[in-house]
This record gives structure tokens, C-alpha cells and sequence, in this order.
């Protein structure tokens, strides 16, 4: 934590040095055990697209099971080896990779590989700081994260499976051996490795809160942070107060499982045998859960709304249109996302009174995410509407936003939740609003900023069709799951040949499974665009976009410590695009209403200089 | 071979296509596309995102309207009528919303695509707009609480005094019921006393265990409440009775119950849908391991005289399982055992094809079988 605090002064009084002191770290420490916060964050992006890919080809197994389910999945067995057997995938097997994709891609994926990857990389950036508040714990954050990927992959190995009780793993299911085979070993991986995460997103979540608040540079006061900015903060806040909550339901659930203790389990028999276990509750995890599970919704989406913000302000040549609206709106679903979790849980025997109060408080929710969607439109609206691919991405997030959102309005209705509850439907409301959204926003994000990630440009004809591909694709997978959802179909059947009323839709299952193959496909042309364009892309100039915002204030390829000689001095918001009067389109934040007296508002001066 | 081949030919597709990828760049370079402050591509964007919306929402429509008799099963419960309306009422409110937003925004991306000479307004609050924005859906969202408090409520209130009581059990990968019997009062259970021929562990020291039957199918009588009393053995289980709109979960160690009134009996509501071997159904929604997908159980709704005939008519578990409850029933109890009318089966004990918990989950298909 001090290396990098000394480095900072060290810049700040010596501004030149910087390139000294690059020569005296080794290359281990430069890309490695690297304290800079710009490594860290491609370290995370690295690892969190690794992941997605991962993530991504376990659901395309499972929708060739649910789309095709009587073809052989034998040519699948030199690679999945004894879970395939007579060319039919094990039911086991298939919750598993149920289980496994939604941990990857809600934890690894969208918490990690986008907070991890933009938090880092921007906040010190876009509020002019040299550096995180603590290189140091940074790094750390990095290397749980990279010690807790590790073991979750290698569960993914072992001989009995690994956890596969969803990705909820409510107990009984997922604290006994008995009960399902990933319940054994690939539970405790499972909690071992989450236990990592979690210490690693809280050490992330410090750094972000602590460099927010103390390392804005002169003239960045909160309310001229970008959106970005205030997204990262507020999603750092939650998780620093979510995420305890899981580590504590995940203690539980190990002493529960390893030492004997009752804290969710109670009155079993199972595998011929009657438990010792008496008094506990299962209803106590899943408010432990869903106390960190619905947040953690929040922690995945607010990033990629605050990514959207920028973008959309940027490529619309407009400010965004209600700042301090867009502020409120995080910050009231950020309160309400603490005070909504038992919405997941009306049918489980909870007090029905409860669920009264969960549906009263979820469905205000609502209210500031359709400000925010509004806000978006009307941002667009009068724009002068310039689609990059990060452009195309953002608007395909507001649209999934408002798709998969309006759908949480019946969800979070007790009695309308009934029959919806555990159904595709809920599959396809969390996919569209949570998964496909986040994941849109992160891959706007990635386009928007690899020019300063590495001063080379994505190549565009790539990401255009990779954004056509995806959002339509996107749509052809999800916007069905509605029917099948209303039809009542449940989530984590492996099969639905068992019942009458899931006998139809298989067609549109296979539909389904073929869309979901073409958007997977898709996403190799980016990671080929992402690999080729690192090295081969062309070069960057100094600011692709023409925005406003610090980073682009900084060299093409910004070394430790980011700007040259003096930190940046902020002297105006960062939307001031197509200002009345101003001859470009533009007007960074960086310079001073002195400069622009032809665009001033009347209340708009610099203030006073206080020399001290 | 065929491996290689097609390995190769991967690769070759893969060549061409990285070759078609550096012509276009160096096109594009050639044509100096990429000094140009807007790629050309701008407006095909814009006319694709609109083109999206249209054909998307045609599709949406199409299909909602096509495949309606696959989408929502009737309802058949009393709750259930009142809250598919509420459903229908919320969706199409949704609806109308999804509509129009989409549509704004997808066209006001087309409408106010780059122009050369154009310069955007710059606008960046109104507060009389926001606040607008902010009570419509503030409105309509209490609406919308106060209908689903309404019927939420009169879903979860106390089942009424003359309702039809069963309790229903979840296990690995079965539903099993079990009947009051004439004293219409469940006996007493307790986990461990759960064995083979016992998987109830209902226990023999309560005088109310004894005329308790366990059907292998779920009789309820029409336009009578019925309520299910619902626990679970082992792990969660969810009780989903899509028809009835009927959804609980089944959990180890505190019982839950869900009471409800059917509308439709078997026999109507085949006739109805011209499916003469229809059968409402029970599955299970809570992850639960290997047979997770396949705990179906039969619901049979039947004419109340019909359903009065069919409980007279069953045995009960002590009739069926006399040698069994015979080594658990207290002596003063013992009297019970033979009271009903002699049992014209053999001496055999536990003939209810009950699953039997050592055997494979997946082979667990006594009960499909019986239907």
C-alpha cells in the first residue's frame, strides 16, 4: 500500500521521474504481481473472458440437451468422458453445468471480469489520480481472485462433479453428499474458492470507495464525477455490504456441513438413514442468500449502466440527460436493492405478510429504473447519434434493460409470482435484464476504452457484425423462454418428456439451442478482434471519441502514474457536448471556463485561485 | 480421418477469412475510411436498428397470437381464474410500455443518426419531464401493488373450517400423499421414524395415525377447498400444480401448506380439451438432484358424491401393513390394528407401490407406470 502511495508523492513532486522508475521494476512486477492499476484491469479482463467463454460453452451443452433431447451427445465423451454415457448426458452432469455457468457468470463474469476490469482501470483515470489508493491491496484483490478461479476450475474436474445444487446452492441439497454427488467435494471447493472471491471483491471494493473519495484531483468534486464513477462507487458500497453476508452464510453452511452443526438443516432422512441434525432452518440460508443475491443483481447491472451513460452521452454528442436524476435513481435502487431479497423467496414458506412488504418494496423499484431508461432515450433523442460498436452495444443494453426489466414488474408480484416462480420465465427476466444487459456493458466498455487499454483500435467491421449477431441472437434466445415460462415449464429440468403440459414447444426449444450456438459462435470473431487488435489493431490517437472525460486527457500509452508531470485540474462536468456556441462538439473537463467564453453559461466562471 | 478433414477444412475457412479481413482493412486504408470522423457504415446502423424493432415486434405479436393454446394453461382453481386475469391486465400495462420505449428508442437512434451539419441539442434536464416520468410509473406501480395485495392476500388467508386436508410429502424423486381417514385428523409423524415400509414415519402411537390412507393418486373433490399440507423428507422440493396455479415449497423440517379450490373436474376438462387421457399434474420446481425433472404425481379431480364414494373405499396403511405397525403400536393401541373389515390381500407387507428409497432415483418409475 505505501509502495504505491510513495511512488504517487514521488510523482507529484517529481513529476519527470516517472521513467525511472519504471526501469527499476522487473518484469514480474511490471506484468505479474503488477501494483498498476491499468495491469490489474486487463489481468481482470483477461481472466474475466476466459471465464465468459467457459461460462458460455457449459450453457451451449445444456441447450443441445434441452434442444435436441434425443440426439447422441457421444461425440461430446473425449471431452466430458464418463458424464456422457450411452451417448446421453448425465442428469448429474447437467445440473452441474447449470450450477457452474451460473456461478462463472454471475461471480467471475459480470462481478469480477466487469467491475474488476472497469472499477480498476477507470476510477484513478477518470477522476485524475495517479494510481488506487493501495497498489498493493489491488494486486491482492487480483491474485484471491486468480486463487479462487483456480479452485472453482479445478472442481470442475473431479471425478464426482462439481457443486451442482444451482447456483443458489440452498442447503439441504447442497450440504449433503447424499443428496447429489456434487454435493461431496465440489461443494467445498465451491465455498472454498467463493470464500476467495469474496475476500478479493471486498479488498477491490475498499480500494474503490477509499480512492473515490480521497483521490479526485483538484477541481473533481462528486458532482462532476462521470456516471461511470458514481456507478463503481455506489457498486462498491454494496458489495462491501453485501458480499459479508454470503461469506457468513457460506460459514455456516461449512460448519454445517463438516462439523455437525444445525444452522439449515433439520428433521432428515435420507439414503436410508435419519439424520442427527434437528432445530436449523433452510429458510434461514436463503435469507442469508438473497441478502447478498439481490444486491449482487445490482452489482452486476450498475457498472454496465454507468458504462452506458458515458457512451451513450458521448456517441449522441449530447450531455446525458439528467445527471442528478440518473445519480438519485442509482442510488434509490441501490438502497432498495437491500431491502427487496425475499421477492426470490414468496413461495417458500415464508409469511405470507412478508411477501406483502417484499412485493410493496420491490415494485418501487421500478420507478427509478424506468427514470434511468427514459433518461437514456432521452439522451438520444436530438443526439447527433454516432454508432461505434461500444455505441451499438449500449443501446442493445438499454433495450435488454427495458425488456428483461418490465417482466421484474409480474416477478415481484406475489400472486402473479405463483405460478411464474422457478419457471423460464424467471430464466428469461434475469437473462435479459441482469446477464445480457451487464454482459452488453461490459463489451461496450471493452470497445470504447481498448484504445486507452492499448493504444490500438478494435477493429470495427468485426465489432459491428459481432454486435449484430449478438443482440439479435440474444433476442432469439431469451424473448422465447417468455412462452415457455408462461406454459409453466420449470427451470433445471434436464428432460421434458415426463408431464403432459411440458409435451409442447419443443420446436421452439430447438430454436432456441440453434440461436444460442450462432451467438456463442459470435463471440469468437470479438475474442479474435480482442487477441489480433492487441497487437496488430491500428494506432490509437489520443482521444478516438472525442469525449471528455480525463483518461483521454492522458498519453496514448499511459505509464505508471498516468499523466505526465502535473495530475489534470477539472473545471467543468464531463457532458459538455455540442455546447451552445462552442466550435467543436466537445469541451473536456479539463478546461477552464476562461478558455470559453463563447459557450458560458452565466453562473459558469472559474473559481478563484487560492495560492498557498 | 474425417477428424482431419474436417480439421483442415477449419482451417482453411479460417485462412479465407482472415484474408477477407486484411483486404477490407487495407480497403480501408486505401480509401482513407478511417480519417473519415464517422464510419460509413453510420447509417446502415441506424435503418438495421429500426428494421430490428420492425420485424422483431411483428414476430412478438405474430407468435403471441398464434401460440396461445400452448402458452397458458387453463385454470382450473378458483384463485387461479382471478389471478390470470391479473396477469393478463399487468401484461398487457407491460406491453404497452415494452412498445413504446422500444420504439423510441430505436427510433429516435434512427432519426437522429450523424449528420455532417447537424449539431446536437444540448439539453440537459427538465425537471417538470422527470418528475412526470417519475410519478406515471409511481402510479401505476401502486395500482398494480395494491391489485396483487388483494389477491395475495386472499390466497394466503386461513383455509376455511370444512376444507378437504391432505398432506402431501416430497423425496428423492417422489410426491407422496397421505389421507386423515375417517377421523379426518392426520396422525402424528416424526423423521425418525421413517423406514421402508414407513415413509411417513408416521408414528403409531397417535390413535389418529391409525385409519390414515396413502393413494397413490391426489383425489379432491370439485368446488371444495382443499388444503395440502406440504413437508418434505430429505432435501427442498416445490410442489407446482401448473393448472391450479398452485406453487409451495416442501421443506425438511418446517411444513408449508397451500389451500385451494379446483373448478374443473378430470373428466370436464378432458372433454373440454378433447384430450381423453388429459391429467392435471404435480412437478417438482425446486432443484433436487439426479431426478429432479421426473417427480410427476397425478392430481384427480373428481364430482364430490365421487370423491365421498372413492374415500370410503380405501384401505388403510395399518389394514395393508398389519405385521409392521403390529411391532410399533403401544399395547393399548394394539386394538385398533384389526378393526377395519378383514383385507382380501395377501400377508404380504407394504403393498402400496410406494418407491422404494434404495432403489436408483432414475428407475423410480412405479408411479408413471401407474398412470
Amino acid at each position: 500500500m505505501d509502495l504505491a502511495h510513495t511512488s504517487t508523492e514521488t510523482h507529484l513532486d517529481h513529476g519527470h521521474d516517472h521513467d525511472h522508475d519504471h526501469e527499476e521494476l522487473s518484469w514480474i512486477q511490471q506484468y505479474i504481481f503488477s501494483e498498476d492499476h491499468k495491469v490489474i484491469a486487463k489481468q481482470y479482463l483477461f481472466m474475466g473472458i476466459m471465464w465468459a467463454m467457459f461460462g458460455g460453452a457449459m450453457s451451449l451443452i445444456f441447450r443441445l440437451q434441452l434442444g435436441f433431447p434425443n440426439a447422441s451427445m457421444q461425440w461430446l465423451q473425449p471431452l466430458l468422458g464418463d458424464w456422457i454415457k450411452e451417448g446421453k448426458l448425465d442428469p448429474e452432469f447437467y445440473l452441474a453445468l447449470v450450477t457452474m455457468h451460473g456461478t462463472i457468470m454471475v461471480f467471475f463474469v459480470l462481478t469480477a471480469g466487469l467491475s474488476g476490469t472497469f472499477s480498476n482501470f477507470l476510477i484513478p483515470l477518470q477522476i485524475g489520480a495517479r494510481d488506487m489508493a493501495s497498489g498493493f491491496l489491488n494486486m491482492l484483490s487480483f491474485w484471491f481472485f486468480f486463487l479462487s478461479s483456480a479452485i472453482m476450475m479445478v472442481s470442475i474436474f473431479l471425478e464426482t462433479g462439481p457443486a451442482s445444487g444451482g447456483w443458489v446452492i440452498y442447503p439441504p441439497l447442497s450440504a449433503l453428499p447424499q443428496a447429489v454427488t456434487g454435493s461431496g467435494l465440489g461443494m467445498t471447493l465451491w465455498l472454498t474458492s467463493m470464500a476467495f472471491f469474496i475476500i478479493s471483491s471486498l479488498l477491490g471494493g475498499i480500494n474503490y470507495i477509499t480512492t473515490i473519495i480521497n483521490l479526485r484531483t483538484k477541481g473533481m468534486s462528486f458532482f462532476r464525477m462521470p456516471l461511470t464513477m458514481w456507478a463503481f462507487f455506489i457498486t462498491a458500497v454494496i458489495g462491501l455490504l453485501s458480499f459479508p453476508v454470503l461469506f457468513a452464510a457460506a460459514l455456516l453452511l461449512i460448519f454445517d456441513r463438516s462439523f455437525g452443526t444445525s444452522f439449515f438443516l433439520s428433521d432428515i432422512y435420507i439414503a436410508g438413514e435419519a439424520l442427527q441434525h434437528t432445530g436449523g432452518s433452510p429458510i434461514l440460508f436463503q435469507h442469508l442468500f438473497w441478502f447478498l443475491g439481490h444486491p449482487e443483481v445490482y452489482i452486476v447491472l450498475l457498472p454496465a449502466l454507468g458504462i452506458t451513460s458515458e457512451i451513450i452521452a458521448t456517441n449522441s454528442r449530447k450531455p446525458i440527460f439528467g445527471y442528478k436524476a440518473m445519480i438519485l435513481s442509482m442510488l434509490a435502487i441501490s438502497f432498495l436493492s437491500f431491502i427487496v431479497w425475499a421477492h426470490h423467496m414468496f413461495v417458500t414458506g415464508m409469511n405470507p405478510f412478508l411477501g406483502t412488504i417484499f412485493m410493496f418494496l420491490t415494485l418501487i423499484i421500478a420507478v427509478p429504473s424506468a427514470v434511468k431508461a427514459f433518461n437514456y432515450i432521452t439522451t438520444l433523442w436530438r443526439g447527433n447519434i454516432i454508432f461505434t460498436p461500444a455505441m451499438l452495444f449500449s443501446i442493445g443494453l438499454v433495450s435488454f434493460f427495458i425488456s428483461g426489466g418490465l417482466t421484474g414488474i409480474i416477478l415481484g408480484n406475489s400472486a402473479a409470482d405463483i405460478q411464474l416462480h422457478d419457471t423460464y420465465f424467471v430464466v428469461a427476466h434475469f437473462h435479459l435484464v441482469m446477464g445480457s444487459a451487464s454482459f452488453f456493458g461490459m463489451l461496450a466498455g471493452v470497445y470504447h476504452w481498448f484504445p486507452k487499454m492499448f493504444g490500438r483500435m478494435l477493429d470495427d467491421t468485426l465489432g459491428y457484425i459481432h454486435f449484430w449477431i449478438s443482440f439479435v441472437g440474444i433476442y432469439m434466445v431469451f424473448f422465447p423462454l417468455h412462452y415457455i415460462g408462461i406454459a409453466g415449464f420449470p427451470r433445471r429440468y434436464y428432460s421434458f418428456t415426463g408431464f403432459d403440459f411440458t409435451r409442447s414447444f419443443t420446436d421452439l426449444n430447438t430454436f432456441v439451442s440453434i440461436a444460442a450456438i450462432i451467438t456463442f459462435a459470435a463471440q469468437f470473431i470479438f475474442v479474435f478482434n480482442f487477441i489480433y487488435s492487441i497487437f496488430k489493431g491500428r494506432r490509437a490517437n489520443a482521444n478516438p471519441w472525442r469525449s471528455n472525460t480525463l483518461e483521454w486527457t492522458t498519453p496514448i500509452h499511459p505509464g505508471h502514474g498516468n499523466w505526465v508531470g502535473e495530475l489534470p485540474t477539472v473545471y467543468r462536468w464531463p457532458y459538455d457536448y455540442s455546447k451552445p456556441g462552442a466550435p467543436e462538439d466537445f469541451i473536456p473537463q479539463n478546461v477552464p471556463y476562461a478558455q470559453t467564453p463563447e459557450s458560458n453559461f452565466p453562473n459558469e466562471i472559474d473559481p478563484v485561485e487560492h495560492k498557498h | 480421418m474425417t477428424g482431419l478433414l474436417i480439421g483442415i477444412a477449419a482451417v482453411l475457412v479460417f485462412a479465407i477469412l482472415l484474408l477477407i479481413f486484411r483486404i477490407q482493412t487495407l480497403v480501408n486504408v486505401m480509401k482513407g475510411s478511417y480519417s473519415n470522423r464517422v464510419n460509413s457504415s453510420n447509417g446502415f446502423h441506424a435503418l438495421g436498428l429500426v428494421l430490428f424493432l420492425t420485424i422483431g415486434l411483428g414476430l412478438f405479436f405474430w407468435y403471441s397470437s398464434v401460440a396461445t393454446e400452448h402458452y397458458l394453461p387453463k385454470a382450473v382453481s378458483e384463485h387461479g381464474v382471478r389471478t390470470d386475469l391479473m396477469f393478463w391486465i399487468t401484461m398487457s400495462i407491460l406491453c404497452f410500455a415494452f412498445v413504446v420505449t422500444n420504439v423510441f428508442l430505436f427510433v429516435f437512434a434512427y432519426k437522429y443518426q450523424y449528420k455532417e451539419n447537424n449539431k446536437a441539442f444540448f439539453y440537459p434536464d427538465n425537471h417538470r419531464l422527470e418528475i412526470v416520468w417519475t410519478v406515471i410509473p409511481a402510479i401505476v406501480m401502486a395500482i398494480l401493488v395494491g391489485y396483487g395485495w388483494k389477491e395475495w392476500a386472499a390466497i394466503t388467508k386461513e383455509e376455511p373450517k370444512d376444507s378437504v386436508v391432505i398432506e402431501i410429502m416430497g423425496k428423492q424423486f417422489a410426491w407422496q400423499v397421505r389421507y386423515p381417514g375417517k377421523d379426518m385428523s392426520l396422525g402424528g409423524y416424526h423423521f425418525t421414524k421413517i423406514d421402508a415400509s414407513n415413509e411417513f414415519g408416521v408414528d403409531f402411537t397417535d390413535k389418529a395415525s391409525y385409519d390414515d390412507f396413502m393413494p397413490t393418486e391426489l383425489y379432491i373433490p370439485k368446488g371444495k377447498p382443499v388444503l395440502l399440507r406440504i413437508r418434505a423428507r430429505d432435501v427442498l422440493h416445490s410442489v407446482f400444480a401448473p393448472h391450479f396455479r398452485l406453487k409451495m415449497d416442501a421443506v425438511p423440517g418446517m411444513p408449508t401448506k397451500f389451500w385451494f379450490t379446483p373448478t374443473k373436474t378430470t373428466e370436464t376438462i378432458r372433454e373440454e380439451l378433447g384430450k381423453p387421457d388429459f391429467n392435471y399434474e404435480i412437478a417438482c420446481t425446486e432443484v433436487c438432484g439426479r431426478g429432479h425433472f421426473a417427480m410427476r404425481f397425478v392430481i384427480k379431480v373428481v364430482e364430490p358424491e365421487q370423491y365421498e364414494k372413492w374415500f370410503a373405499e380405501q384401505k388403510t396403511f395399518v389394514s395393508l401393513n398389519k405385521d409392521y405397525v403390529l411391532t410399533k403400536a403401544p399395547e393399548h393401541l394394539k386394538g385398533l390394528i384389526g378393526v377395519d373389515e378383514p383385507v382380501a390381500v395377501p400377508a404380504s407387507p407394504a403393498v402400496i407401490p410406494v418407491a422404494d428409497t434404495t432403489q436408483p432415483a432414475m428407475a423410480d418409475t412405479t408411479q408413471k407406470l401407474k398412470l
